[in-house]
Protein backbone atom coordinates (compact mmCIF):
# COMPACT_ATOMS: atom_id res chain seq x y z
CA UNK A 1 0.00 0.00 0.00
CA UNK A 2 0.90 3.31 -0.60
CA UNK A 3 2.10 5.26 2.75
CA UNK A 4 1.11 8.97 2.88
CA UNK A 5 0.68 9.66 6.49
CA UNK A 6 3.37 10.47 9.55
CA UNK A 7 2.73 7.69 11.35
CA UNK A 8 2.86 5.07 8.77
CA UNK A 9 6.22 6.22 7.66
CA UNK A 10 7.34 6.59 11.18
CA UNK A 11 6.46 2.78 11.93
CA UNK A 12 8.06 1.75 8.01
CA UNK A 13 10.88 2.81 9.77
CA UNK A 14 10.89 1.01 13.06
CA UNK A 15 9.86 -2.09 11.65
CA UNK A 16 12.54 -2.12 9.21
CA UNK A 17 16.23 -2.96 9.65
CA UNK A 18 17.73 -3.43 6.42
CA UNK A 19 17.89 -0.78 3.06
CA UNK A 20 19.02 -1.21 0.27
CA UNK A 21 20.19 1.97 -1.87
CA UNK A 22 19.90 2.01 -5.62
CA UNK A 23 22.00 4.76 -7.24
CA UNK A 24 24.27 4.97 -4.15
CA UNK A 25 27.50 7.25 -5.32
CA UNK A 26 30.44 7.47 -3.05
CA UNK A 27 30.66 10.96 -4.76
CA UNK A 28 30.43 12.98 -1.14
CA UNK A 29 28.92 15.87 -3.44
CA UNK A 30 26.00 13.88 -4.31
CA UNK A 31 22.73 13.44 -2.08
CA UNK A 32 22.35 9.94 -2.29
CA UNK A 33 26.21 10.12 -0.49
CA UNK A 34 24.58 12.16 1.62
CA UNK A 35 21.49 9.67 2.62
CA UNK A 36 23.82 6.78 2.50
CA UNK A 37 26.47 8.09 5.42
CA UNK A 38 23.48 9.82 7.54
CA UNK A 39 21.97 6.12 7.54
CA UNK A 40 25.56 4.35 8.18
CA UNK A 41 26.80 6.21 10.80
CA UNK A 42 23.40 6.50 12.43
CA UNK A 43 23.43 2.82 12.55
CA UNK A 44 19.80 1.99 13.05
CA UNK A 45 19.29 0.35 10.02
CA UNK A 46 22.13 -1.30 7.98
CA UNK A 47 22.43 0.25 4.50
CA UNK A 48 24.30 -1.25 1.24
CA UNK A 49 24.59 0.46 -1.65
CA UNK A 50 23.25 -1.32 -5.13
CA UNK A 51 25.88 0.14 -7.74
CA UNK A 52 27.39 -2.47 -10.41
CA UNK A 53 30.46 0.71 -10.38
CA UNK A 54 31.82 0.24 -6.97
CA UNK A 55 32.82 -2.68 -5.06
CA UNK A 56 32.32 -0.47 -1.53
CA UNK A 57 31.74 3.20 -0.06
CA UNK A 58 33.17 3.63 2.99
CA UNK A 59 34.05 0.46 4.04
CA UNK A 60 30.40 -0.97 3.29
CA UNK A 61 30.37 -3.55 0.83
CA UNK A 62 28.61 -2.56 -2.21
CA UNK A 63 26.46 -4.99 -4.53
CA UNK A 64 25.65 -4.87 -8.41
CA UNK A 65 22.18 -5.99 -8.73
CA UNK A 66 19.36 -6.11 -5.99
CA UNK A 67 19.25 -9.85 -6.93
CA UNK A 68 22.74 -10.06 -6.04
CA UNK A 69 22.39 -8.19 -2.63
CA UNK A 70 19.23 -10.56 -1.64
CA UNK A 71 21.31 -14.02 -2.70
CA UNK A 72 23.97 -12.34 0.26
CA UNK A 73 21.54 -11.09 2.82
CA UNK A 74 18.00 -11.89 2.49
CA UNK A 75 15.00 -9.90 1.15
CA UNK A 76 15.68 -6.26 1.70
CA UNK A 77 13.16 -4.44 4.02
CA UNK A 78 13.65 -1.00 2.45
CA UNK A 79 14.87 -0.66 -1.47
CA UNK A 80 15.63 2.87 -1.40
CA UNK A 81 15.57 4.37 -5.07
CA UNK A 82 17.87 7.48 -6.01
CA UNK A 83 17.34 6.75 -10.06
CA UNK A 84 15.64 8.92 -12.82
CA UNK A 85 12.15 8.36 -12.49
CA UNK A 86 11.70 6.97 -16.18
CA UNK A 87 14.01 3.67 -14.35
CA UNK A 88 11.95 3.46 -11.66
CA UNK A 89 9.48 0.43 -13.53
CA UNK A 90 12.59 -1.65 -13.75
CA UNK A 91 13.85 -0.93 -10.20
CA UNK A 92 10.59 -2.11 -8.74
CA UNK A 93 10.71 -5.35 -10.73
CA UNK A 94 14.00 -6.25 -9.11
CA UNK A 95 12.52 -5.27 -5.73
CA UNK A 96 9.86 -7.60 -6.35
CA UNK A 97 12.10 -10.77 -7.56
CA UNK A 98 14.37 -10.07 -4.75
CA UNK A 99 10.86 -9.95 -2.41
CA UNK A 100 11.60 -6.45 -0.40
CA UNK A 101 9.41 -5.65 1.66
CA UNK A 102 8.83 -1.66 0.99
CA UNK A 103 10.02 0.74 -1.52
CA UNK A 104 11.22 4.13 -1.43
CA UNK A 105 11.22 6.82 -4.20
CA UNK A 106 13.17 9.22 -3.03
CA UNK A 107 12.65 13.27 -3.82
CA UNK A 108 11.71 13.39 -7.49
CA UNK A 109 11.77 9.84 -8.44
CA UNK A 110 8.10 9.75 -9.22
CA UNK A 111 6.75 7.59 -11.42
CA UNK A 112 2.63 6.25 -11.94
CA UNK A 113 3.45 2.96 -13.51
CA UNK A 114 6.27 1.90 -10.95
CA UNK A 115 4.06 2.84 -7.89
CA UNK A 116 1.08 1.14 -9.31
CA UNK A 117 3.26 -1.98 -9.70
CA UNK A 118 4.97 -2.16 -6.11
CA UNK A 119 1.51 -1.58 -4.97
CA UNK A 120 -0.29 -4.26 -6.77
CA UNK A 121 2.86 -6.31 -5.26
CA UNK A 122 2.06 -6.04 -1.85
CA UNK A 123 5.32 -4.02 -1.56
CA UNK A 124 4.75 -0.56 1.23
CA UNK A 125 5.34 2.42 -1.31
CA UNK A 126 6.81 5.93 -0.22
CA UNK A 127 7.15 8.40 -2.64
CA UNK A 128 8.76 11.79 -3.15
CA UNK A 129 10.17 11.67 -0.02
CA UNK A 130 13.74 11.63 1.71
CA UNK A 131 14.64 8.63 3.94
CA UNK A 132 17.29 10.56 5.61
CA UNK A 133 14.64 13.54 6.52
CA UNK A 134 12.14 10.82 7.75
CA UNK A 135 14.29 9.44 9.83
CA UNK A 136 15.73 12.61 11.21
CA UNK A 137 12.14 13.88 11.89
CA UNK A 138 11.50 10.78 14.60
CA UNK A 139 15.32 11.02 15.51
CA UNK A 140 15.16 14.61 16.73
CA UNK A 141 17.39 15.42 13.94
CA UNK A 142 15.21 17.77 12.30
CA UNK A 143 14.19 19.26 15.40
CA UNK A 144 18.25 19.62 16.00
CA UNK A 145 18.55 21.20 12.84
CA UNK A 146 15.19 24.28 13.75
CA UNK A 147 13.55 21.96 10.86
CA UNK A 148 9.63 21.80 11.69
CA UNK A 149 9.40 17.76 12.38
CA UNK A 150 5.50 18.53 13.07
CA UNK A 151 6.04 16.28 16.29
CA UNK A 152 4.34 16.97 19.38
CA UNK A 153 4.37 14.93 22.73
CA UNK A 154 4.98 15.08 26.14
CA UNK A 155 6.21 11.80 26.82
CA UNK A 156 9.48 11.19 27.04
CA UNK A 157 11.35 9.77 24.16
CA UNK B 1 2.56 10.34 18.05
CA UNK B 2 -0.07 9.30 15.57
CA UNK B 3 -1.72 11.85 12.11
CA UNK B 4 -3.51 13.88 14.92
CA UNK B 5 -3.44 17.60 13.70
CA UNK B 6 -3.04 19.66 16.40
CA UNK B 7 -4.27 23.77 16.50
CA UNK B 8 -2.54 26.91 16.78
CA UNK B 9 -2.78 27.21 20.66
CA UNK B 10 -1.20 23.60 21.35
CA UNK B 11 1.94 24.21 18.76
CA UNK B 12 2.19 27.30 20.92
CA UNK B 13 2.90 25.65 23.72
CA UNK B 14 4.41 22.34 22.58
CA UNK B 15 5.98 22.66 19.38
CA UNK B 16 9.66 22.18 19.15
CA UNK B 17 9.59 20.85 23.06
CA UNK B 18 8.96 17.68 23.64
CA UNK B 19 10.23 16.93 27.54
CA UNK B 20 14.26 17.42 27.48
CA UNK B 21 15.44 13.55 26.86
CA UNK B 22 18.46 13.75 28.89
CA UNK B 23 16.72 14.88 32.27
CA UNK B 24 12.67 15.18 31.12
CA UNK B 25 12.59 18.58 32.29
CA UNK B 26 9.54 19.89 30.84
CA UNK B 27 10.27 23.30 30.81
CA UNK B 28 12.81 24.25 28.02
CA UNK B 29 16.17 23.59 29.53
CA UNK B 30 18.26 26.38 28.95
CA UNK B 31 21.54 25.41 27.17
CA UNK B 32 23.88 27.87 28.00
CA UNK B 33 26.74 25.66 26.21
CA UNK B 34 28.93 27.95 23.77
CA UNK B 35 30.13 24.01 22.17
CA UNK B 36 29.05 20.07 22.31
CA UNK B 37 31.38 17.16 22.86
CA UNK B 38 31.59 14.87 19.65
CA UNK B 39 30.54 11.19 19.67
CA UNK B 40 33.81 10.46 17.79
CA UNK B 41 36.11 11.96 15.16
CA UNK B 42 33.83 10.31 12.29
CA UNK B 43 30.76 12.31 14.24
CA UNK B 44 32.88 15.35 14.07
CA UNK B 45 33.20 14.99 9.78
CA UNK B 46 29.99 14.08 9.21
CA UNK B 47 28.79 16.90 11.31
CA UNK B 48 31.09 19.62 9.94
CA UNK B 49 30.27 18.01 6.40
CA UNK B 50 26.52 18.72 7.28
CA UNK B 51 25.98 14.66 6.66
CA UNK B 52 23.85 14.88 9.82
CA UNK B 53 22.33 16.85 12.35
CA UNK B 54 23.56 18.09 15.33
CA UNK B 55 25.11 20.76 17.73
CA UNK B 56 28.39 21.77 17.15
CA UNK B 57 28.91 25.28 18.69
CA UNK B 58 26.03 27.63 19.54
CA UNK B 59 26.99 30.49 17.14
CA UNK B 60 25.87 28.08 14.10
CA UNK B 61 23.10 26.23 16.17
CA UNK B 62 21.83 25.84 19.88
CA UNK B 63 19.08 23.02 21.12
CA UNK B 64 17.15 26.17 23.34
CA UNK B 65 17.24 28.11 20.24
CA UNK B 66 16.53 24.76 17.90
CA UNK B 67 13.30 24.81 19.83
CA UNK B 68 12.07 28.37 19.22
CA UNK B 69 13.06 27.50 15.48
CA UNK B 70 10.64 24.63 15.45
CA UNK B 71 7.74 26.29 17.47
CA UNK B 72 7.63 29.56 15.38
CA UNK B 73 8.27 27.63 12.12
CA UNK B 74 5.23 25.63 12.99
CA UNK B 75 2.96 28.74 13.80
CA UNK B 76 4.06 30.39 10.45
CA UNK B 77 3.22 26.86 8.58
CA UNK B 78 6.91 26.66 7.17
CA UNK B 79 9.25 23.84 7.21
CA UNK B 80 11.70 25.31 9.60
CA UNK B 81 13.54 28.49 10.24
CA UNK B 82 16.63 30.15 11.42
CA UNK B 83 16.72 32.36 14.68
CA UNK B 84 18.86 35.87 14.48
CA UNK B 85 20.40 38.15 17.26
CA UNK B 86 17.62 40.45 16.06
CA UNK B 87 15.39 41.19 13.33
CA UNK B 88 17.49 43.24 11.33
CA UNK B 89 19.93 40.66 11.34
CA UNK B 90 17.13 38.35 10.69
CA UNK B 91 16.33 40.87 7.26
CA UNK B 92 19.90 41.27 6.33
CA UNK B 93 20.74 37.36 6.55
CA UNK B 94 17.78 36.64 4.55
CA UNK B 95 19.30 39.44 1.57
CA UNK B 96 22.42 37.87 2.16
CA UNK B 97 21.98 33.89 1.59
CA UNK B 98 19.92 34.58 -1.87
CA UNK B 99 21.65 37.98 -3.14
CA UNK B 100 25.71 39.07 -3.71
CA UNK B 101 27.66 42.61 -5.12
CA UNK B 102 25.98 43.22 -8.42
CA UNK B 103 22.44 41.95 -7.60
CA UNK B 104 19.48 43.88 -6.72
CA UNK B 105 15.80 43.71 -4.86
CA UNK B 106 12.55 45.13 -4.34
CA UNK B 107 11.04 46.30 -1.30
CA UNK B 108 7.03 48.03 -0.87
CA UNK B 109 7.99 51.60 0.39
CA UNK B 110 6.34 51.99 3.61
CA UNK B 111 9.00 49.80 5.95
CA UNK B 112 10.69 49.98 9.65
CA UNK B 113 12.83 53.01 9.18
CA UNK B 114 15.69 50.70 10.13
CA UNK B 115 15.07 48.45 6.99
CA UNK B 116 14.56 51.86 4.98
CA UNK B 117 17.84 52.18 5.91
CA UNK B 118 19.72 49.04 5.32
CA UNK B 119 18.32 48.10 2.38
CA UNK B 120 19.34 51.43 0.82
CA UNK B 121 22.46 52.61 2.42
CA UNK B 122 24.08 49.41 3.88
CA UNK B 123 22.85 46.79 1.31
CA UNK B 124 24.29 49.70 -1.17
CA UNK B 125 27.52 49.60 0.53
CA UNK B 126 27.88 46.10 -0.32
CA UNK B 127 27.12 46.03 -4.31
CA UNK B 128 23.39 45.12 -3.85
CA UNK B 129 20.67 47.93 -4.57
CA UNK B 130 17.21 48.49 -3.40
CA UNK B 131 14.25 49.89 -5.38
CA UNK B 132 11.10 51.27 -3.36
CA UNK B 133 8.41 51.32 -4.60
CA UNK B 134 4.22 51.80 -3.40
CA UNK B 135 3.00 48.71 -2.09
CA UNK B 136 1.02 47.07 -4.96
CA UNK B 137 1.64 44.68 -7.43
CA UNK B 138 2.16 46.51 -10.60
CA UNK B 139 4.54 49.08 -9.11
CA UNK B 140 6.72 45.82 -7.84
CA UNK B 141 6.22 44.19 -11.42
CA UNK B 142 7.63 47.46 -12.81
CA UNK B 143 10.72 47.43 -10.83
CA UNK B 144 11.37 43.86 -10.89
CA UNK B 145 15.02 43.75 -13.20
CA UNK B 146 17.12 40.50 -14.63
CA UNK B 147 19.19 40.60 -11.10
CA UNK B 148 16.18 41.33 -8.80
CA UNK B 149 16.44 37.92 -6.56
CA UNK B 150 13.82 38.99 -4.20
CA UNK B 151 10.52 41.38 -2.94
CA UNK B 152 10.07 41.97 0.51
CA UNK B 153 7.50 44.24 2.13
CA UNK B 154 5.99 43.91 5.80
CA UNK B 155 2.06 42.35 6.69
CA UNK B 156 1.65 45.45 8.23
CA UNK B 157 3.89 49.01 6.89
CA UNK B 158 5.33 50.66 10.08
CA UNK B 159 4.14 53.10 10.58
CA UNK B 160 1.86 54.00 7.69
CA UNK B 161 -0.46 50.56 8.59
CA UNK B 162 -1.04 49.92 4.91
CA UNK B 163 -1.76 46.13 4.48
CA UNK B 164 0.22 44.25 1.88
CA UNK B 165 -1.77 42.49 -1.00
CA UNK B 166 0.21 39.03 -0.45
CA UNK B 167 -1.23 36.75 -2.38
CA UNK B 168 -0.90 39.94 -5.55
CA UNK B 169 2.72 40.28 -4.63
CA UNK B 170 3.70 36.65 -4.62
CA UNK B 171 2.17 36.47 -8.16
CA UNK B 172 4.21 38.89 -9.76
CA UNK B 173 7.35 37.86 -7.74
CA UNK B 174 6.58 34.08 -8.60
CA UNK B 175 6.43 35.22 -12.55
CA UNK B 176 9.45 36.62 -12.20
CA UNK B 177 11.39 33.80 -10.49
CA UNK B 178 11.74 35.61 -7.05
CA UNK B 179 10.51 34.70 -3.82
CA UNK B 180 8.39 37.26 -1.84
CA UNK B 181 9.90 37.74 1.81
CA UNK B 182 7.20 39.46 4.03
CA UNK B 183 8.04 40.66 7.57
CA UNK B 184 5.36 39.73 10.00
CA UNK B 185 6.33 41.55 12.82
CA UNK B 186 3.02 43.34 13.41
CA UNK B 187 0.80 40.58 12.61
CA UNK B 188 2.03 37.83 14.38
CA UNK B 189 0.66 33.96 13.57
CA UNK B 190 -2.19 34.64 15.29
CA UNK B 191 -3.60 37.28 13.12
CA UNK B 192 -1.97 36.60 9.54
CA UNK B 193 0.36 33.64 8.07
CA UNK B 194 1.68 34.90 4.82
CA UNK B 195 3.35 31.67 3.69
CA UNK B 196 -0.56 30.40 3.72
CA UNK B 197 -1.41 33.45 1.13
CA UNK B 198 1.53 32.32 -1.29
CA UNK B 199 4.63 33.78 0.52
CA UNK B 200 8.06 32.20 0.55
CA UNK B 201 9.74 33.69 3.28
CA UNK B 202 8.63 35.14 6.46
CA UNK B 203 11.21 37.15 8.97
CA UNK B 204 10.56 38.51 12.67
CA UNK B 205 11.49 40.74 14.89
CA UNK B 206 10.50 38.47 17.66
CA UNK B 207 11.35 41.30 20.09
CA UNK B 208 8.04 42.41 19.62
CA UNK B 209 4.68 40.50 20.28
CA UNK B 210 6.72 36.68 20.08
CA UNK B 211 8.80 37.52 23.15
CA UNK B 212 5.74 39.88 24.01
CA UNK B 213 7.03 41.77 27.41
CA UNK B 214 9.93 44.28 26.13
CA UNK B 215 12.73 41.85 27.39
CA UNK B 216 14.77 40.59 24.61
CA UNK B 217 16.07 41.42 20.81
CA UNK B 218 15.77 38.47 19.02
CA UNK B 219 15.11 37.68 15.00
CA UNK B 220 13.95 34.71 12.93
CA UNK B 221 13.33 33.86 9.45
CA UNK B 222 10.98 31.14 8.63
CA UNK B 223 10.59 29.65 5.09
CA UNK B 224 7.63 27.85 3.40
CA UNK B 225 9.96 24.98 1.41
CA UNK B 226 7.88 25.33 -1.85
CA UNK B 227 10.05 27.92 -4.03
CA UNK B 228 12.28 26.52 -6.81
CA UNK B 229 15.45 27.20 -5.40
CA UNK B 230 17.16 24.83 -8.04
CA UNK B 231 15.92 26.90 -10.95
CA UNK B 232 18.94 28.81 -11.73
CA UNK B 233 17.32 32.15 -10.49
CA UNK B 234 19.56 31.76 -7.37
CA UNK B 235 23.41 30.73 -8.56
CA UNK B 236 23.83 31.17 -4.49
CA UNK B 237 22.04 27.96 -4.04
CA UNK B 238 22.44 25.94 -7.06
CA UNK B 239 25.56 26.91 -8.01
CA UNK B 240 28.63 24.79 -6.35
CA UNK B 241 29.63 27.04 -2.94
CA UNK B 242 33.41 27.13 -2.44
CA UNK B 243 31.99 27.69 1.41
CA UNK B 244 31.59 23.93 1.67
CA UNK B 245 33.31 22.17 -0.59
CA UNK B 246 31.84 22.63 -4.05
CA UNK B 247 28.40 21.42 -2.58
CA UNK B 248 25.35 22.05 -4.33
CA UNK B 249 22.66 23.24 -2.12
CA UNK B 250 19.70 23.20 -3.90
CA UNK B 251 20.99 19.77 -5.20
CA UNK B 252 21.83 18.00 -1.97
CA UNK B 253 18.85 19.39 0.53
CA UNK B 254 15.92 19.95 -2.23
CA UNK B 255 13.27 21.85 -0.21
CA UNK B 256 15.95 23.14 2.99
CA UNK B 257 18.38 24.50 0.50
CA UNK B 258 18.19 27.95 1.32
CA UNK B 259 17.79 27.56 5.34
CA UNK B 260 20.59 25.12 4.82
CA UNK B 261 22.70 28.29 3.25
CA UNK B 262 21.34 30.68 5.30
CA UNK B 263 22.26 28.67 8.41
CA UNK B 264 25.44 27.00 7.24
CA UNK B 265 27.16 29.69 5.88
CA UNK B 266 25.23 33.05 6.54
CA UNK B 267 25.00 32.45 10.47
CA UNK B 268 27.77 31.21 10.39
CA UNK B 269 29.69 33.70 9.01
CA UNK B 270 28.05 36.27 10.09
CA UNK B 271 27.71 35.55 13.43
CA UNK B 272 24.46 37.44 14.37
CA UNK B 273 23.58 34.38 16.67
CA UNK B 274 20.69 33.91 19.02
CA UNK B 275 21.43 33.82 22.58
CA UNK B 276 20.04 30.62 23.99
CA UNK B 277 18.68 32.55 27.18
CA UNK B 278 16.94 35.28 24.81
CA UNK B 279 15.68 32.21 23.39
CA UNK B 280 14.26 30.90 26.31
CA UNK B 281 12.16 34.24 27.13
CA UNK B 282 10.72 34.84 23.26
CA UNK B 283 9.45 30.55 23.71
CA UNK B 284 8.28 31.97 27.34
CA UNK B 285 6.46 34.90 25.27
CA UNK B 286 4.97 32.39 22.44
CA UNK B 287 3.29 30.29 24.91
CA UNK B 288 0.43 33.34 25.52
CA UNK B 289 0.31 34.65 22.13
CA UNK B 290 -2.64 33.36 21.22
CA UNK B 291 -4.26 34.81 24.30
CA UNK B 292 -2.48 38.47 24.08
CA UNK B 293 -3.19 39.47 20.71
CA UNK B 294 -7.13 39.33 21.20
CA UNK B 295 -6.76 41.39 23.95
CA UNK B 296 -4.06 43.66 22.46
CA UNK B 297 -6.41 44.11 19.53
CA UNK B 298 -9.40 44.72 21.29
CA UNK B 299 -7.27 47.49 23.64
CA UNK B 300 -6.37 49.17 19.92
CA UNK B 301 -9.87 49.12 18.61
CA UNK B 302 -11.17 51.04 21.80
CA UNK B 303 -8.26 53.29 21.92
CA UNK B 304 -8.55 54.15 17.94
CA UNK B 305 -12.13 55.00 18.47
CA UNK B 306 -11.72 56.63 21.51
CA UNK B 307 -9.55 59.10 19.23
CA UNK B 308 -11.56 59.67 16.47
CA UNK B 309 -13.94 61.09 19.25
CA UNK B 310 -11.61 63.35 20.01
CA UNK B 311 -11.79 67.51 18.88
CA UNK B 312 -7.60 67.58 19.38
CA UNK B 313 -7.37 64.71 16.84
CA UNK B 314 -6.91 65.58 13.20
CA UNK B 315 -7.13 61.85 11.66
CA UNK B 316 -6.49 58.54 12.94
CA UNK B 317 -5.04 55.86 10.75
CA UNK B 318 -6.22 52.15 11.71
CA UNK B 319 -6.70 48.91 9.14
CA UNK B 320 -8.95 47.73 11.59
CA UNK B 321 -11.40 50.91 11.21
CA UNK B 322 -14.43 50.06 9.00
CA UNK B 323 -13.87 52.85 6.58
CA UNK B 324 -9.63 52.56 6.15
CA UNK B 325 -8.81 52.66 3.22
CA UNK B 326 -7.12 48.81 4.15
CA UNK B 327 -10.32 47.94 5.33
CA UNK B 328 -10.59 45.50 2.47
CA UNK B 329 -7.06 43.98 2.39
CA UNK B 330 -7.20 43.80 6.36
CA UNK B 331 -10.56 41.88 6.15
CA UNK B 332 -8.77 39.21 3.67
CA UNK B 333 -5.78 38.74 5.38
CA UNK B 334 -6.11 40.06 8.83
CA UNK B 335 -9.77 38.50 9.79
CA UNK B 336 -8.71 38.89 13.62
CA UNK B 337 -7.89 42.46 13.71
CA UNK B 338 -5.26 44.37 12.38
CA UNK B 339 -3.10 44.25 15.17
CA UNK B 340 -2.30 46.96 17.72
CA UNK B 341 0.14 49.06 16.11
CA UNK B 342 -1.68 52.45 14.54
CA UNK B 343 -0.61 56.01 14.24
CA UNK B 344 -2.81 59.61 14.58
CA UNK B 345 -2.31 63.11 13.85
CA UNK B 346 -2.29 65.68 16.41
CA UNK B 347 -3.72 69.23 15.41
CA UNK B 348 -1.22 71.86 16.13
CA UNK B 349 1.59 69.51 14.85
CA UNK B 350 4.75 69.16 15.83
CA UNK B 351 5.15 70.91 18.91
CA UNK B 352 1.67 69.58 19.86
CA UNK B 353 3.17 65.96 19.48
CA UNK B 354 5.73 67.05 22.07
CA UNK B 355 3.32 68.35 24.74
CA UNK B 356 1.27 65.51 24.17
CA UNK B 357 4.37 62.70 24.80
CA UNK B 358 5.22 65.14 27.99
CA UNK B 359 2.22 64.93 29.69
CA UNK B 360 1.60 61.06 29.59
CA UNK B 361 2.01 59.42 32.51
CA UNK B 362 1.26 55.28 31.52
CA UNK B 363 2.12 55.22 27.85
CA UNK B 364 6.35 54.50 28.05
CA UNK B 365 7.78 56.85 25.61
CA UNK B 366 10.35 54.38 24.21
CA UNK B 367 11.15 53.00 20.66
CA UNK B 368 9.76 49.59 20.71
CA UNK B 369 6.46 48.03 19.84
CA UNK B 370 4.72 44.74 20.55
CA UNK B 371 5.35 45.08 24.40
CA UNK B 372 2.48 43.73 26.81
CA UNK B 373 2.76 47.59 27.95
CA UNK B 374 1.80 50.30 26.07
CA UNK B 375 4.16 52.22 24.05
CA UNK B 376 4.31 55.97 22.30
CA UNK B 377 6.78 57.69 20.11
CA UNK B 378 6.86 60.37 17.79
CA UNK B 379 8.26 58.68 14.56
CA UNK B 380 9.51 61.43 12.31
CA UNK B 381 12.41 62.69 15.41
CA UNK B 382 13.00 59.56 16.32
CA UNK B 383 12.75 55.97 14.44
CA UNK B 384 12.40 57.41 10.77
CA UNK B 385 14.60 60.49 11.16
CA UNK B 386 17.78 59.35 9.15
CA UNK B 387 15.01 58.94 6.27
CA UNK B 388 15.53 61.70 3.34
CA UNK B 389 11.87 63.93 3.41
CA UNK B 390 11.33 62.18 0.15
CA UNK B 391 11.71 58.41 2.00
CA UNK B 392 9.52 59.80 4.73
CA UNK B 393 6.56 60.72 2.40
CA UNK B 394 7.18 57.57 0.47
CA UNK B 395 7.21 55.01 4.03
CA UNK B 396 3.63 57.33 4.86
CA UNK B 397 5.45 59.55 7.78
CA UNK B 398 4.00 62.66 8.47
CA UNK B 399 5.53 65.74 10.88
CA UNK B 400 2.16 65.18 13.63
CA UNK B 401 2.02 61.47 13.44
CA UNK B 402 2.05 59.92 16.79
CA UNK B 403 2.52 56.11 16.82
CA UNK B 404 0.57 54.01 19.24
CA UNK B 405 1.39 50.55 20.46
CA UNK B 406 -1.30 49.26 22.22
CA UNK B 407 -0.84 47.10 25.29
CA UNK B 408 -2.98 44.91 27.66
CA UNK B 409 -3.77 47.57 30.49
CA UNK B 410 -7.06 48.48 31.54
CA UNK B 411 -8.34 50.03 28.50
CA UNK B 412 -10.21 53.04 30.65
CA UNK B 413 -6.79 54.02 32.68
CA UNK B 414 -4.89 54.11 28.65
CA UNK B 415 -8.29 56.25 28.08
CA UNK B 416 -7.27 58.29 31.23
CA UNK B 417 -4.01 58.99 30.26
CA UNK B 418 -4.20 59.56 26.53
CA UNK B 419 -7.01 62.51 28.21
CA UNK B 420 -3.98 63.79 30.19
CA UNK B 421 -2.15 63.72 26.77
CA UNK B 422 -4.72 65.57 24.41
CA UNK B 423 -5.13 68.67 27.59
CA UNK B 424 -1.75 69.70 26.78
CA UNK B 425 -1.96 69.14 23.17
CA UNK B 426 -4.82 71.50 23.10
CA UNK B 427 -3.26 74.08 25.37
CA UNK B 428 -0.49 74.32 22.89
CA UNK B 429 -2.75 74.59 19.45
CA UNK B 430 -4.76 76.98 21.28
CA UNK B 431 -1.70 78.89 21.96
CA UNK B 432 -0.19 78.62 18.16
CA UNK B 433 -4.00 79.78 16.93
CA UNK B 434 -3.84 83.25 19.54
CA UNK B 435 -0.08 83.87 18.63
Amino acid sequence: MILETVSQRRDLLARSRTVAMVGASPNPTRPSYFVFSYLRTKGRLKVAPINPAVSEIDGVKAYPSLEAYAAANGPPDIVDVFRKAADAPQVVSEAIAAEAKAIWFQYGVINDEAIRLAAEAGMDVVVDRCIKVESARFDGGLSTGGLNSGLITSRRT
Amino acid sequence: MGDHVFGFRTRALHAGTPPDPATGARALPVYLSSSFVFDSTEHAAELFALRTYGNIYSRIGNPTVAAFEERIASLEGGIGSVAFGSGLAAQLSTVLALAQSGDHIVATASLYGGTVTQFTVTLKRMGIACTLVPPNADAVAAAIEPHTKLVFTETIGNPDGNVADIEALAAVAHAHGVPLVVDNTFATPVLCRPLEWGADIVTHSATKFLGGHGTVIAGVVVEKGTFPWGAGKHPLLSQPSPGYHDMNFAETFGEYAFLMRLRTEVLRDVGAALSPMNAFLVMQGIETLALRMPAHVANAMEIARFLRTRDEVAWVSYAGFEDSPYRALARKYLPDGAGSIFTFGLRGGRDAGRAFIEALELWSHLANVGDAKSLVIHPASTTHQQLTDEQMTAAGVKPEMIRLSVGLEDPADLRWDLENGLRAARAVAAALATA
